[in-house]
């Protein structure tokens, strides 16, 4: 396999506090800067574009940046606010106002109850990490029916792919509708078999997150494994 | 410290200066370290240390509880070190006591050190170490362990914390106190060390020592240190990089 050495060397695992760069480059995200020297702050592969040297992590919890779409699980009602677990360390507010419906005092159960899920986006996050999060913006919704589970938030990118493409392949060769949350619940809905084989799918990109070749490998899977509607 | 006579018929150091185990002064126990053994942790360790077995588990950052502990500007490091009632010859008394909450609190104390806790607001973030077999130094195979775990739950370090101790047994200053040692032996330093910068996060000392003594023990601790910090890199970095090559080698099937 000579053909993958010269990639393999390329990524390059990194631990916290190993040195990655002098004063010439600009810090990116999971590094830290100590005396002018960068220095990973993550266990990740080490990523440089153009000037900038960063580490992509290869695991930890999921943390809430302003304009992230994530699918959220409502888990105590107030009169006029839901509390959502989005798998951010603390469940977030979701007050009437920020809902697409208008809701009288105290009726917030009528619309939606505990265990339901949503399709949120989050609108603010401030120095305590208190999170603000919102139902009014197109598409977002509360999501009925289908199926949810979890994967690893720092594998998201790879099941989303570069610029949605991988998830586009997943909904073309599945038929299935897919809402991939930055926090790494998914939520698929059609029929059966088709979610079984999405949920497949997804469950190896998740495994093989840092893996080359990994969009082929899933068209391949999908291709060779019809449902049996066809 | 002292207070038991040594058992007859034991030389903690012999003629050729080996040690009971047979090791010289400067020698470590063998050390093995496995990150990410606990599929239900965000991040976990185990580490075999000569005769210790620990295991680390990292949880979080997640909702600090009690409530009235969490810290608006930053995150809590909460370490929970347990010995298992079948860790030592005797049962040991299950539940925490007085020194295994000192334990914890030298080891959470030590890694907040490293840990980018003002990422973290009002959060909390457990690290449980469990004593799965004693055979003395269990604090720093503790505290080893558990600083692989946190690295592996993905949550932003300065760097690794790596800790040893060093002794004095019979007027000499030795390395990685075993039991007979550490039970027989004159004086105890662990040490918890930052290689990257030098800093000391954690030493303690029991037993007496002249000052060149402690000198020449903390030296050695400090040198032990940056070897065992090899090692923990080390499992970080084998626990990613073996499946990625399993993974290109699927790729092509005809390699398989």
């Amino acid at each position: 396999m000579q053909r993958n050495d010269s990639r393999e060397s390329a990524r390059e695992i990194v631990v916290p506090g190993d040195l990655l760069a002098d004063r010439s480059m600009k810090a990116g995200p999971g590094t830290y800067v100590e005396n002018g020297n960068i220095y990973a702050s993550l266990l990740g592969i080490k990523s440089i574009r153009s000037n900038t040297i960063g580490v992509v992590p290869l695991s930890g919890q999921y943390v809430p940046i302003r304009g992230d779409m994530v699918i959220g699980k409502i888990v105590d009602m107030g009169a006029s606010n839901w509390l959502v677990d989005i798998k951010a360390p603390h469940p977030s507010p979701l007050h009437v106002n920020e809902v697409p419906w208008r809701v009288e005092f105290g009726e917030t159960g009528r619309f939606m109850t505990v265990g339901d899920l949503v399709l949120l986006k989050v609108v603010g996050v401030d120095e305590l990490g208190r999170v603000q999060i919102s139902m009014k913006e197109h598409g977002l919704r509360k999501l009925a029916g289908g199926v949810v589970f979890d994967v690893a938030p720092a594998k998201v990118p790879r099941v989303i792919g570069r610029s949605g493409s991988m998830i586009q392949i997943m909904k073309n060769l599945t038929g299935c509708r897919i809402h991939v949350g930055q926090n790494g619940r998914i939520w698929i809905d059609g029929d059966l078999d088709n979610i079984l084989r999405a949920v497949e799918a997804i469950k190896l990109i998740e495994k093989e997150a840092h893996s080359r070749g990994l969009t082929e490998k899933i068209k391949s899977l999908l291709d060779h494994s019809p449902s049996k509607g066809e | 410290m002292g207070g038991t006579p040594l058992p007859e018929g034991i030389k903690l150091i012999d003629e050729n200066g080996k040690r009971v185990d047979g090791r010289m002064p400067d020698e470590l126990r063998p050390l093995r370290i496995e990150a990410g053994v606990l599929k239900r942790a965000d991040g976990s360790a185990y580490l075999e240390w000569g005769q210790n077995k620990v295991m680390a588990a990292v949880y979080g950052p997640r909702e600090c509880h009690p409530r009235h502990m969490q810290d608006p500007t930053r995150a809590l490091v909460q370490c929970h070190y347990n010995m298992a009632s079948f860790s030592v010859d005797d049962r040991k008394r299950p539940g925490p006591d007085r020194r295994s909450q000192e334990i914890s609190k030298i080891t959470s104390e030590a890694l907040t050190n490293v840990v980018f806790t003002e990422y973290f607001p009002r959060t909390s973030i457990d690290v449980y170490v469990e004593v799965l077999q004693a055979n003395a130094g269990t604090r720093c195979a503790g505290l080893t362990a558990a600083s692989v775990a946190l690295a592996d739950a993905g949550i932003p370090m300065k760097d690794l914390v790596a800790s040893c101790a060093a002794g004095k047994v019979a007027d000499t200053m030795v390395l990685d106190l075993g039991k007979e040692e550490d039970n027989f032996g004159q004086a105890d330093i662990p040490v918890g060390y930052i290689p990257r910068t030098g800093e000391i996060v954690l030493l303690q000392m029991d037993g007496d020592l002249t000052t060149d003594q402690f000198r020449t023990g903390l030296g050695m601790a400090v040198d032990a240190c940056k070897r065992i910090y090899e090692v923990q890199r080390d499992a970080l970095r084998r626990r990613y990089t073996i499946p990625a090559g399993g993974n290109e080698d699927a790729d092509n099937p005809e390699v398989r």
